[in-house]
């Protein structure tokens, strides 16, 4: 009886015509309320997802007309500025895009508590690493060249 | 999380495996595969600003059989990424969802990619 009880009012069941809940309305959110977040990170991946969609087939058909394996062919095409405007951007818009889904991955597996705060901030960490690396070569060759 | 034989709802292993499962599934393996991606296209970029001599170390590993067949994999995972990406853009405005629908959409996108990725390896060889 205890058990089914507590849970009865854990679950704020109708006991005697009224809703009782032992709960704190802190305990229910951190029990099964909220996801943690709204929607923000659900707009911000599918708004990056449009930016990379088109950025991203630019420079597949870029390495498509040009000889990614050829150093000056490559020189040649990043320095364009126009080229260099969009291949900076393709390398920021992808790294949030990319932040923002091997975070959903990482939430999704790593589940000890420690770890997969370590692994968040390692990976957001990695990922400006990668997005500044980048856009500085890319602005070092345009600039260059 | 307690248990007290409770129905549980059935689960992966009970289900015969569908192509939308190998298609969801495949958009995180791709995604997280487009990600160590973008550490190529880093050290890519960072060598060819860094001049010809550093440059030739990246060229050497990607013209390799290895370093090719991986590229071929980053198209193909882009590609199938990208599909999948206009499968979802297209489920959240709520369409789609018909079960016939979302299995063609599944083999859509993986003969698409399939066939981009062929395409723009053709010209390569």
């Amino acid at each position: 009886m205890g058990r089914s009880y507590s849970r009865d009012c854990a679950d704020g069941r109708f006991l005697g015509g009224e809703v009782l809940s032992l709960r704190t309305p802190l305990g229910r959110v951190l029990g099964s309320g909220s996801a943690k977040d709204g929607t923000g990170h659900f707009v911000a991946q599918r708004v990056s997802a449009i930016a990379v969609l088109f950025l991203g087939s630019w420079f597949l058909y870029s390495m498509y007309t040009i000889d990614g394996m050829a150093y000056l062919e490559v020189i040649r095409f990043v320095s364009v500025p126009r080229n260099t405007v969009l291949l900076s951007l393709l390398c920021v818009t992808a790294a949030y895009h990319s932040s923002l889904g091997v975070q959903v991955v990482i939430e999704d597996y790593v589940h000890a508590n420690g770890v997969r705060i370590f692994s968040l901030i390692a990976s957001r960490f990695a990922h400006v690493f990668l997005a500044i690396s980048s856009v500085y070569a890319v602005l070092q060759i345009g600039l260059t060249t | 999380m307690s248990n007290s034989g409770r129905p549980l709802s059935p689960h992966l292993s009970i289900y015969r495996w569908p192509i939308t499962m190998t298609l969801s599934i495949l958009n995180r393996i791709t995604g997280v595969g487009l990600s160590l991606g973008l550490i190529v296209l880093a050290v890519w970029l960072t060598q060819a600003a860094a001049g010809p001599e550093q440059y030739q170390y990246i060229r050497a590993t990607m013209a390799s059989p290895l370093g090719k067949l991986m590229l071929i994999g980053w198209t193909f995972a882009f590609f199938v990424h990208l599909g999948n990406g206009i499968r979802h853009f297209v489920w959240d405005m709520a369409l789609g969802f018909e079960i016939r629908q979302a299995n063609a959409s599944a083999w859509a996108v993986l003969i698409l990619a399939t066939a981009l990725t062929a395409a723009f390896w053709a010209v390569k060889f």
